[in-house]
């Protein structure tokens, strides 16, 4: 269990307050906006920010608490942090900047080892080079390295892949994604891009100027109104946890059975039997009344309106069930009228486009966008 | 080429100079880090105090010198009781003059080459397990080298072209604290000193290139060392 509970207040008006409790293991994502609060309360974690108030227990582990008095200095906290601009220290090797913290770290159970994270960060033929001679994604995977062999009780990352570009990022990406299949870490891992979020999290932890506004595994959390001002608009959507069904290699097309039926998706590189990622965005669902006969979109899927939220301005939130799953969709306050959308309501739901998110360590393209 | 007489003149400059930097340096550094990042009340006067040889003319500070280490002056007089110490007419009272007047400008370098630490670096060092000295020594005095060097170095050069305070505090004794500027001061005053101050001069200037020349090199390879190349 990772325990957080802070509040703190800054000149200048800038005031964080958030409390929740995620799993001690897999990744837990703080997401928002730039100056939600989301780097303050990882380096509350890490002992580089003290809360005015509050209390950050991990693993049973108390590091700070207000009430008792406890304030544990940062590097007896053993947090591995990755910082965005990766900070490794100019003047020494990569091999003497992965050491750096090894040598450094207290006796632990099952210490990482250098040579097996040097295999997993692939940075073997760096290690006696410079910082300063390395590309941003190879700065960033020494970072990671440097950050793990400390021998961490929890990894912090603060937008590791922010500074760098998409070519940089599809290349750290399937590392981040070995990271947390591999190693029984828990990381909390600061991002404002979704992308990254639905690739990497479990968990989801939302911030909005300084406020938590949801907290909870992330298909779950992902569909929730309150999401809205952090998500926007165009990128509140559904995240549906799939299995690969079947595969049609004749169309090029995969099947992914979900609580609510089936999705046909251009053919993903999984197995039968593998689990995956969809998101459906809430702007890539249409709402029919009767069953349209000749359409394009493929996956069409009957459902029962659940709630109808109307928005200042144009839209609408409509949530939808089908089968055991919900579905968000977003249509005009127009259509709403039109087809008398209300609870109960027996409709067909047409998604436009499913964007699949590969949680597969082998696979080393970026999430892709298919058209359904 | 040289007599002896200016030889022994050449050789006390440079172990005044030597000595003057190697025991200033990590007051320096101290006190450079002290400037940089502590704060409390009463800095500002602790700032004044360290620049104040940089701008009061040296001969005041001598004097300065003479009133609190000298024989009877108020720490002089124990310095001499306690510990037999004497620093009057010494090679020792001509390093602490020369390490007087250097000091504010090896601080000044010092602190400059620590301001432009990243603290985000020690920051992540202390992430990895190590405590404040141990940042200190192994990441933030490694990122200061280049200034703590620049500094030595003109700490060297200006203890080697010190004057005003020595021979105020210490006098001009032959082989005791007659360094190079004091022989040529000298040598100005006797018939046919003409000579001997013209190759003394040549000798500083040699001393004063060398020393210049010598902390571009340094400050070179270092920076490649660091990484700041």
């Amino acid at each position: 269990m990772i325990e957080i509970d802070i509040r703190l207040a800054r000149a200048g008006g800038f005031a964080l307050e958030c409390g929740f409790a995620v799993p001690g293991s897999g990744v837990t994502a703080l997401f928002g906006r730039s100056g939600a609060g989301k780097t303050t309360v990882i380096q509350a974690v890490a002992g580089v920010v003290r809360p005015d108030a509050g209390r950050i227990a991990v693993k049973g582990e108390v590091f700070f608490d207000s009430a008792r008095g406890i304030d544990v200095p940062i590097e007896a906290r053993r947090t591995g942090y990755v910082f965005q601009d990766a900070r490794l220290f100019p003047h020494l090797s990569v091999e003497s900047n992965l050491r750096y913290g090894e040598r450094r770290s207290r006796a632990v159970e099952r210490p990482v080892r250098f040579e097996a994270v040097v295999e997993l960060l692939g940075i073997g033929p760096l290690l006696t080079r410079r910082p300063h001679t390395l590309s941003g994604g190879e700065r960033q995977r020494v970072a990671i390295g440097r950050a793990l062999l400390a021998q961490p009780r929890l990894l912090l990352m603060d937008e590791p892949l922010a500074a760098l570009d998409e070519a940089r990022k599809a290349e750290i990406l399937p590392y981040l994604e070995r990271l947390r299949d591999e190693t029984r870490l828990p990381i909390l891992y600061v991002s404002h891009s979704i992308d990254e979020v639905l690739r990497l999290a479990d968990t989801l932890v939302a911030l909005r100027e300084g406020r938590q506004v949801a907290a909870g595994p992330v298909a779950q959390v992902m569909s929730q109104p309150a999401m809205l001002p952090v998500l926007g608009r165009f990128d509140l959507g559904t995240l549906l946890e799939c299995v690969v069904s079947r595969h049609d290699p004749a169309y090029a097309l995969s099947s992914l059975a979900f609580a609510g039926g089936e999705l046909r998706v251009p053919q993903v590189a999984r197995a039968v039997g593998e689990k995956v990622r969809a998101r459906v965005r809430a702007r890539d669902v249409a709402i029919a009344r009767t069953r349209p006969e000749d359409v394009s979109v493929s996956n069409l899927l009957p459902a029962v309106v659940e709630e109808v939220r109307l928005r200042e301005g144009p839209y609408a939130d409509i949530m939808l069930r089908v089968g055991e799953a919900r579905l968000a969709s977003m249509v005009t306050r127009e259509s709403v009228e039109r087809l008398a959308l209300s609870p109960g309501l027996v409709v067909w739901a047409m998604i436009k486009s499913v964007a699949v998110d590969s949680r597969n360590p082998e696979f080393t393209e970026p999430p892709q966008r298919h058209g359904a | 080429m040289l007599t002896p007489e200016e030889w022994t003149a050449v050789a006390l400059s440079l172990k005044v100079a030597f000595w003057a930097t190697f025991w200033s340096l990590p007051l320096a550094v101290l006190t450079a880090w002290v400037l940089a990042r502590a704060s409390f009340p009463g800095k500002g006067l602790l700032d004044g105090l360290v620049y104040l040889p940089l701008v009061l003319p040296k001969v005041v500070v001598g004097y300065l010198l003479l009133l609190t280490l000298g024989a009877r002056g108020f720490i002089g007089q124990y310095l001499d009781a306690w510990f037999g110490i004497k620093l009057i007419f010494t090679t020792a009272g001509a390093t602490v003059a020369a390490a007087v007047v250097s000091f504010p400008l090896t601080v000044n370098a010092i602190r400059l080459a620590l301001e432009a630490v990243d603290r985000g670096l020690e920051t992540a060092a202390r992430t990895l397990g190590a405590s404040r000295l141990d940042v200190f020594f192994s990441v933030t005095l490694p990122l200061m080298l280049p200034g703590i060097l620049s500094g030595a170095l003109l700490a060297i050069a200006s203890a080697l072209g010190e004057f005003g305070a020595t021979i105020t505090f210490v006098s001009n004794v032959e082989g005791q604290t007659r360094t190079i500027p004091l022989a040529i001061y000298s040598a100005t005053h006797v018939p046919d000193g003409d000579a001997m101050a013209l190759r003394l001069t040549l000798v500083s200037v040699v001393l004063a290139l060398g020393s210049l020349l010598l902390a571009g090199l340094v400050d070179r390879r270092i920076r490649r060392m660091i990484g700041r190349a």
